[in-house]
């Protein structure tokens, strides 16, 4: 995916650089399911929500850790901070990198995974599971309305990488 | 009301600010300021810094970045930065920074990568014809020894892209340096001499500059602002990330540095 937006943004058309364009449906289709889960709620920021009961799960999905780079430096909010929809929680750091990392959904940051200050590859290598970043308790769970499910991020991951 | 422009000819506006030995801390709270509260493009250039100053990211470590006794004996300022990397910089570098809204170039993704790429396009340009120029992971090079720099900072909306580059440098900056533990395979365990270049043996100094104006051109329709223009309006809340550590920061780290050390030393006798 990064070889074909650096082909795109160099302008570059080779015979290398348009098979890495031309990814076979079949390849791009099992790519995208195993890497965006079903049950989970996703911004197009490339973050992914898990509603569970009062709490709610955030992190940065495995399409964003893939573009990203290796994960060196995380940084995040204290438990009983605010977050609000599309607003800015945190901080990763990769390839000398800052991006930003913005909450789904508003509310109240309840716990945040510590195991990222010691080990930050954590996003890399398990994005949905120990890579998780914060929780939060939703003081508007109607907002989880307005994010994608898990085949309309698939088709956004698509249609994102393709036009790059 | 009037809507702001921000293409013409097809091409997206940008304000260009050039700026002469601006200090360093200046700089970086002026490309913050410009990241979180403006809505247009900047490529802002400050040719050289007046105070010798290490600057470090976000997450880098003094103690195992840099030679922190020296640091503290020869008085050097020490910058942490809201990007990555970790440079000592002086009248010999000259900056150019470049603060983006992502939809200025809509195929261009914002990611590290993608970025770095686009903005090696234009230094491409610059070196044509001059020097072995290419894009060595994260560095700008001639042949294999870099010349620049890079480090960046991404928004749910914009980027900053910006780069510290070596016109000349004092041999004996060096050594505030250590060796990085990442270090990028093309480095090969080098030491900085051996692994870094002067741009002055290879362009002069204006003529960089306006060569760089020139290829910014070819991405941008340039507006040159008076540097009244960046100012912050009284108005404004914002606060920076950048900041100046403290020397009792840096005495720490030391202490740290030498605790852990010592730690390490008896648990190794023990077993």
């Amino acid at each position: 995916m990064w070889a074909s937006s650096t082909a795109n943004a160099l302008k570059i058309s080779t015979a290398a650089s348009n098979s890495a364009f031309v990814i076979s449906p079949a390849f791009s289709l099992s790519r995208c399911f195993s890497s965006v889960l079903e049950g989970f709620k996703y911004a197009n920021s490339h973050e992914w929500v898990k509603h569970d009961g009062p709490v709610a799960t955030i992190g940065i999905t495995d399409h964003a850790q893939d573009h990203l780079g290796e994960v060196v430096f995380v940084e995040l909010p204290e438990a009983g901070k605010p977050v609000t929809q599309g607003g800015s929680f945190g901080s990763v750091e990769s390839v000398k990198a800052t991006s930003d990392v913005n909450s789904p959904i508003s509310g109240e940051v309840v716990e945040v995974n510590t195991k990222l200050s010691e080990t930050p590859g954590l996003i890399n290598t398990s994005p949905y599971e120990d890579g998780w970043m914060i929780k939060v308790k939703p003081s508007n769970p109607s907002e989880l309305e307005s994010l994608m499910g898990a085949k309309e991020y698939t088709k956004f991951c698509e249609e994102e990488d393709a036009s790059h | 009301m009037a809507v702001p422009q921000t293409r013409s000819m097809g091409l997206p506006l940008i304000n260009l600010l050039r700026l002469k030995g601006a200090p360093i801390l200046q700089q970086l709270h002026l490309e913050e300021r410009l990241l979180r509260t403006s809505y247009d493009n900047w490529c802002i250039i400050n040719d050289g810094t007046t105070k010798r100053t290490v600057v470090m990211g976000v997450s880098g470590k003094a103690e195992e970045l840099l030679e922190i006794d020296s640091v503290l004996r020869d008085e050097i300022p020490v910058i942490r930065r809201f990007t990555g990397g970790t440079v000592i910089v002086d009248q010999g570098t000259i900056f150019v920074t470049f603060v983006c809204n992502k939809d200025a170039f809509p195929d261009l993704q914002s990611y590290p990568q993608p970025i770095m790429s686009w903005s090696s396009l234009i230094y491409k340009k610059v070196f044509q014809g001059i020097g072995d120029f290419s894009l060595r992971e994260n560095d700008y090079v001639l042949g294999n020894r870099k010349f620049g720099g890079n480090a960046q900072s991404i928004t749910k909306t914009r980027w900053v892209h910006h780069t510290s580059f070596l016109w000349d440098y004092e041999v004996s900056n060096m050594g505030y340096l250590k060796l990085p533990k990442r270090a990028p395979d093309y480095r090969q365990a080098r030491d900085h001499l051996d692994f870094i270049c002067r741009m002055k043996d290879h362009i002069p100094r204006s003529n960089f500059i306006e060569r760089t104006i020139d290829a910014v051109g070819s991405h941008f329709v340039l507006r040159s602002v008076d540097p009244e223009a960046s100012q912050s309006p009284l108005s404004s809340k914002f606060e920076p990330s950048s900041r100046l550590l403290k020397r009792e920061e840096l005495e720490e780290a030391i202490f740290n540095s030498r605790s852990r050390g010592a730690c390490a030393a008896s648990a190794s006798q023990a077993s």
